[in-house]
């Protein structure tokens, strides 16, 4: 039987999860609500009394303080009731916890599921003004526009408890799919109807290669081809020839192989040694010191977290954490990052497409899954950004990196060996993240919401930090061989990586299943979170299973590598193929060489020509006061603290640098920094840098100023450049369509001469392509291209670093780097509504290289108290926020502001954004000393900073004059939700 | 006299254990970590050590409520040994997540581990902005029996968190903790003065970061004094020269308290 156990806040007591839902009913224009309840649902379904059901609630469920639980349910006392249950399927850690619990407490129950429940009382006199179906509509708003996720959960307006479900059961039935006599358009079709997303080429090559065999292929085989072909797992785009056209159509060049002519090159060319494994690996691996090392990878989780924020941020903090787990021979997380594009957060919820949710709901939804997983992790959030645009409306953009830490000795992982026993690690296989891969390759439409459904699913970040605290012993004893995760693509990615080279042997019904029902073809390609596949040589499985077991983490030997059993002699098996066994029955089996090498390499038409368009030039005079104002408050400039105080940033005891900076903690930091081993001095300096604004408008140039700001941001703190590595990370639209690609291909370029040009190698990267939407009107909404840099650089002593924040009055101002006339895409033309030409600033690579290392020397001289880089909003904005963090202020003169000798506005020397600028206070002791240090830079002393609590910045013909707690609460005010 | 030796206690989502290891051994402990399944099958195993520490974290994700399940198991399974370790005049030390599990298996606020009294009198609610928040605050030594920090310390250390509400059950169980010089630490500003949010950054009542049982010997604090062993922890290391690392004291005075 099932017992339904109310759990709510007692009288006297504060409920602030109801406070904070009725905050919110009133943010979607509903004021008729007065009051909202709220109370935590536990139904305990098995063979327990109920007295028993009673003690759960006591001794569990309930806080004796300040809670109390029925097991009759409560009167609404006429009251509008909303209750929200997950449906069936969906990972419910919470009752998971609670299920083992009261197992612990010696009660025999089935399982336990969980729900919430809201009550709502309406404004006096509104019910008799209100007709009831008006009500009606108001409740459903309620319910599907804030409190839960039709996607995975069920809404309820009356007490509602879910019927017993018992397990499906599953008859083995293997399924051909007959391919071989399919023409073009059947071929098409198949690829659709099966959600395989692939074109007709590919599927050519599927048909072709069964054709060759003589038999007809079964439906994990194609299921496994779609997912290791698929945009996402292969990265087809990037590795394709590229043929790049004028507009008039001439071919204007040939590419053969996009991603090795470019950031491979990079790495390659710079040959650095400390690049210890790039690009094979699951994260990008870099010496630390003599005996460590530290890897880098970011990911992207956007489509899911389009459909499901929550659960699509959170499985996407969840699968880059499970990256550096799975590098070398793993590596501990000890840092994650974030980066976010979404649309404006203050759109008027009716202005918001059909099958897209409003932005501040994706926002917090996002917000809330990246928190609790990477908190419950235990790994320090540090770094991140946040950028809106209205394209990201349909297709937000979720960008998650992880840095590890692994001994130096452990950092590359060997093939395994025939016979070695493929154990499956972690969390259970279920139904969920079925066909993620093959979805996230594809463009999202109005009716995705529904049809994809199952691509979505929630993580239970528990469940991966067991693995990993257990993973980390297994891995002190030396007792496995191999490691990767189960990411996109799940076991049979996973595997068939592993296996490439030796091919494996599985047996599917072995696998841990959630629930009975799934097909061996289901198992195969499920995408459940929180799974990690191991190479175990057959005399340690013994050893590494008692490891797993005595900690409570669940693990199967599911087969083996090599195609030829086991115990026999290890040999390379010159036809690596997989073999797919459930109940000792055959169900599949593929040539591994076909499934990594068979897909065609098409050659991808891009066109690109620059057509110049001048932004009108600033026509500011006298006070710009207001103008600043806006910049301070537009989303992308203001504080994101709402955010970053949501995060742990400090856990695991190595936080150097924080995210948040200065004499009040709250003002912007640049880069962070951590100590990852405790007992050495030494750092990690992680930043970024984006800029879609730009890409939208000079894909080419918007790739140097990515590169420029994330390497600006990370010397800012006192990164070091000669060990600095980066990391590409490409959001674009569908690249099927030439003038994308040939932004991509541009933005690709960008990426090769920056990185030569500044001497730091990509290590890592990672593409999302088809990032459009199609509204129900049939319009097509491409996202800008969308570039994220990210860098990690290794410093002697944290205790070098610096801050933004400006620190002693009477200090010297310095400003770095040249200011010039280009207003393209800056944030002064966006505040004042002005459409932007693409005449962007261009970046000088040469003298922005030297000025980075002229700064970085000074900071090592201790020549530097502060220093902060320009980006968006360009010297007010950064002067302002140096002035406000230091609680101080600043004094300055534009004439001073170097500018090679153009003839540059005033107004454009306040708010242009040109890369390679620094600002930079310096101690009068220090003032020779410096200047030496920067003498082959442009540099001009633009003033002072003041104890007068005033931002004061004068020109010619504009001026400004802002006290700063005014600056600052303009910053803060957007977003202090 | 042999090296004190402390037990840093691992459980599923436990994740502050490591630099809660290195702020003892700092501080001059021998130190393991030991996961609560060794000690429930064999509870005698706590006797060897003299310093139990329950670092921070989400153990078991803080579903149900924080720290609750831990609790739960501690109270089935380790009731026993727990209670002679009490009774042996050892230190016990809670650290967020860890206080939540000590105030829910009864050792605060009266070192008893027994199902009939645990988590009945007070708790750690949801912070009053209801969400986790991590931010620095300013600390307020109140008790004369605390054995980890002498009274009328100030110091500054890190929260993280999202349940951290000191609430008592009423008026009379608040003047018994008060009473009995119980309430260890305040949330104070950095004169030491009491005030709103953000001084006081979760609504806790009478500020109380804090508690002790009437030993002095075993506490529960809600900030984190393993995130503050070295100057640059602190937030304005950048501006100003941070002479100490506050999150010290705490490890050193068990150290010299059990020496």
């Amino acid at each position: 039987m099932t017992h339904r156990v109310e759990v709510r806040i007692r009288q006297g007591f504060g409920d602030p999860h109801a406070e904070g839902v009725l905050h919110q009913i009133r943010e979607l224009g509903i004021d008729s609500v007065s009051a909202v309840r709220s109370a935590r649902l536990f139904f305990l379904i098995g063979e327990l009394s109920a007295d028993d059901a009673g003690r759960v609630g006591r001794e569990l469920l309930a806080d004796p303080v300040t809670e109390q639980f029925t097991l009759s349910g409560c009167d609404a006392n006429g009251a509008s009731v909303i209750e929200v249950h997950l449906k069936g399927g969906v990972m419910d850690p919470v009752a998971a916890s609670a299920e083992r619990a009261v197992r612990g407490m010696g009660l025999g129950i089935e399982s336990v599921r969980t729900g919430r429940r809201y009550e709502l009382d309406f404004v006096a006199g509104i019910q008799e003004s209100v007709s009831g179906e008006q009500q009606q509509q108001l409740l459903d708003k309620i319910a599907t526009k804030l409190l839960a996720n039709p996607v995975i959960e069920d809404i309820h307006f009356s007490s509602y408890t879910p019927p017993e479900v018992h397990g499906g059961s599953y008859e083995l039935c293997v399924t051909e799919v007959p391919i071989r006599e399919l023409d073009d358009e059947s071929l098409e079709k198949l690829s659709s109807d099966n959600e395989m997303f692939l074109n007709a080429a590919e599927m050519r090559a599927i048909r072709d290669h069964y054709r060759t065999l003589g038999r007809e292929p079964k439906d994990v085989e194609l299921e496994m081809i779609a997912q290791t072909w698929s945009e996402h797992c292969g990265h087809k785009t990037f590795r394709s020839n590229v043929r790049v056209r004028n507009r008039a159509g001439e071919v204007v060049q040939e590419i053969p192989n996009l991603i090795k002519n470019t950031v491979f090159k990079v790495t390659q060319e710079l040959d650095k040694p400390w690049c210890l494994n790039v690009f094979e690996d699951n994260a990008g691996v870099i010496e630390f010191d003599d005996d460590w090392a530290v890897c880098f990878k970011v990911e992207t989780h956007n489509h899911p977290s389009a459909i499901e924020p929550y659960g699509g941020a959170a499985t996407g903090i969840g699968g880059v954490v499970r990256d550096p787990i799975g590098t070398g021979l793993g590596a501990q997380p000890v840092a994650n990052t974030d980066v976010f594009c979404f649309g404006p957060p203050d759109m008027p919820l009716d202005d918001v497409p059909k099958g897209v949710l409003h932005p501040r709901r994706v926002m917090r939804g996002v917000v809330g899954g990246v928190r609790d997983y990477g908190n419950r992790m235990g790994i320090p959030t540090v770094n991140g950004a946040v950028y809106f645009d209205e394209k990201y409306l349909g297709n937000p953009l979720v960008y998650c990196g992880t840095v590890g830490l692994l001994p130096k000795n452990k950092c590359r992982k060997r093939t395994p060996d025939p016979g070695d026993a493929i154990i499956c690690l972690g969390g259970r296989t279920g139904r969920d993240g079925i066909h993620g891969a093959t979805f996230s390759s594809g463009e999202l439409t109005h009716v995705h919401e529904t049809q994809f459904s199952h691509a979505v699913q929630i993580g239970n970040a528990i469940t991966e930090k067991k693995m990993l605290d257990t993973i980390l012993q297994a891995r002190e004893q030396g007792l496995y061989s191999c490691i990767t995760d189960c990411g996109a693509g799940g076991l049979s990615s996973a595997v068939g990586e592993m296996g490439e080279h030796i091919g494996a042997e599985v047996h599917l019904d072995r696998v841990p299943l959630k629930y009975a029902g799934l097909s061996y073809a289901e198992i195969w390609i499920s995408e459940a979170q929180e799974r990690m596949v191991l190479a175990v040589p057959q005399e340690n499985v013994g050893k590494i299973l008692k490891i797993f077991a005595d900690e409570d983490v669940e693990a199967t030997v599911i087969g083996h590598y090599g195609s030829r059993g086991t115990g026999v002699p290890p040999v390379e098996d010159a036809h690596a193929t997989l073999r797919l066994f459930y109940e000792g029955q055959p169900v599949g089996e593929l040539d591994l060489r076909f499934l990594h090498d068979g897909c065609p390499r098409p050659t991808k038409e891009a066109v690109w020509e620059k057509i110049e368009k001048f932004s009108p030039l600033p026509v500011l005079k006298g006070d710009c006061n207001e103008t600043l104002l806006k910049i301070f408050a537009a989303p992308n400039v203001a504080s994101k603290e709402w955010i970053i105080r949501q995060y742990d940033h400090e856990v695991q005891g190595g936080s150097a640098v924080k995210p948040l900076v200065g004499a009040s903690e709250d003002g912007p930091g640049d880069a962070a920094v951590i100590r990852p081993v405790l007992d050495s001095r030494k750092g990690v300096v992680i930043s970024c840098g984006m800029n879609p604004k730009l890409g939208e408008l000079d894909p080419y140039q918007s790739a140097l100023h990515a590169v420029d700001e994330a390497l600006r941001n990370a010397v800012a703190v006192g990164g070091n450049l000669e060990r600095t590595a980066i990391l590409d990370n490409f959001c674009w639209g569908n690249c099927n369509k030439p003038d994308r690609m040939g932004s991509f291909v541009q933005a690709a370029k960008g990426c090769y001469d920056a990185a030569i040009a500044y001497s730091t190698p990509f290590v890592s990267g990672k593409d999302s392509l088809n990032n459009e939407f199609q509204t129900a009107s049939g319009e097509t909404i491409a996202i800008p291209p969308t570039l994220l840099i990210s860098a990690i650089s290794v410093i002697d002593d944290v205790s070098r670093c610096v801050t933004a924040d400006a620190k002693e009055a009477g200090n010297h101002l310095f400003l770095l780097g040249r200011t010039g006339c280009a207003m393209g895409g800056s944030h002064y033309l966006i505040v004042e509504n002005v459409e932007s030409g693409n005449d962007v600033p261009q970046v000088d690579l040469q003298t922005n290289i030297r000025v980075m290392r002229a700064i970085q020397s000074a900071i090592e001289a201790g020549a530097v108290r502060a220093c902060h880089d320009l980006s968006e909003g360009g010297l007010a904005v950064a002067a302002g926020e140096m002035a406000f963090s230091g609680a101080l202020g600043v004094e300055m003169d534009l004439s001073a502001v170097p500018t090679g000798g153009a003839s540059v506005p005033d107004a454009a020397k306040l708010f242009a954004e040109d890369a390679g600028r620094f600002l930079i206070e310096v101690s009068p002791d220090k003032y020779d000393a410096f200047l030496r240090l920067v003498a082959d830079c442009p540099v001009g002393e633009v003033g002072k900073v003041t104890d007068t609590g005033r931002i004061v910045i004068s020109g010619d013909d504009v001026g400004i004059d802002l006290p700063i707690d005014q600056a600052k609460a303009a910053w803060q005010e957007t977003f202090d939700w | 006299m042999a090296t004190p030796k402390a037990l840093v206690l691992r459980a599923a989502g436990v994740n502050c254990d490591r630099e809660t290891q290195f702020a003892l051994r700092q501080a001059g402990f021998e130190s393991a970590r030991v996961h609560v399944f060794r000690l429930m099958e064999n509870p005698s195993a706590l006797a060897e050590y003299q310093f139990l520490v329950i670092p921070g974290g989400f153990s078991y994700g803080d579903d149900v409520a924080a720290g609750k399940i831990l609790a739960n198991q501690m109270l089935h399974n380790l009731a026993g040994a727990l209670n002679e370790f009490v009774a042996a005049g050892k230190l016990i030390l809670g650290i967020c997540n860890g206080f939540q599990v000590l105030l829910k298996s009864g050792l605060l606020p009266w070192a008893k581990v027994s199902t009939d009294c645990a988590g009945a009198e007070v708790t750690l609610a949801w912070n009053d902005r209801g969400r986790f928040e991590d931010r620095w605050i300013h600390l307020r030594s109140d008790s004369e029996k605390c054995v980890f920090l002498p009274a009328g310390e100030i110091v500054a250390l890190p929260i993280a968190h999202g349940e951290g509400k000191f609430v008592p059950r009423d008026d009379r169980t608040l003047g018994k903790l008060r009473d009995g010089d119980q309430v260890a630490l305040r949330y104070v500003d950095a004169g030491g003065n009491s005030g709103k949010y953000p001084v006081n950054p979760n609504g806790s009542i009478d500020d109380i970061a804090g508690i002790c049982d009437p030993s002095g010997r075993v506490m529960g604090l809600m900030p984190h004094p393993e995130r503050f062993v070295d100057v640059t922890h602190h937030p304005q290391w950048t501006r100003r020269n941070v002479t100490r690392a506050d999150g010290q004291l705490f490890f050193r005075r068990a150290f010299e308290y059990l020496r």
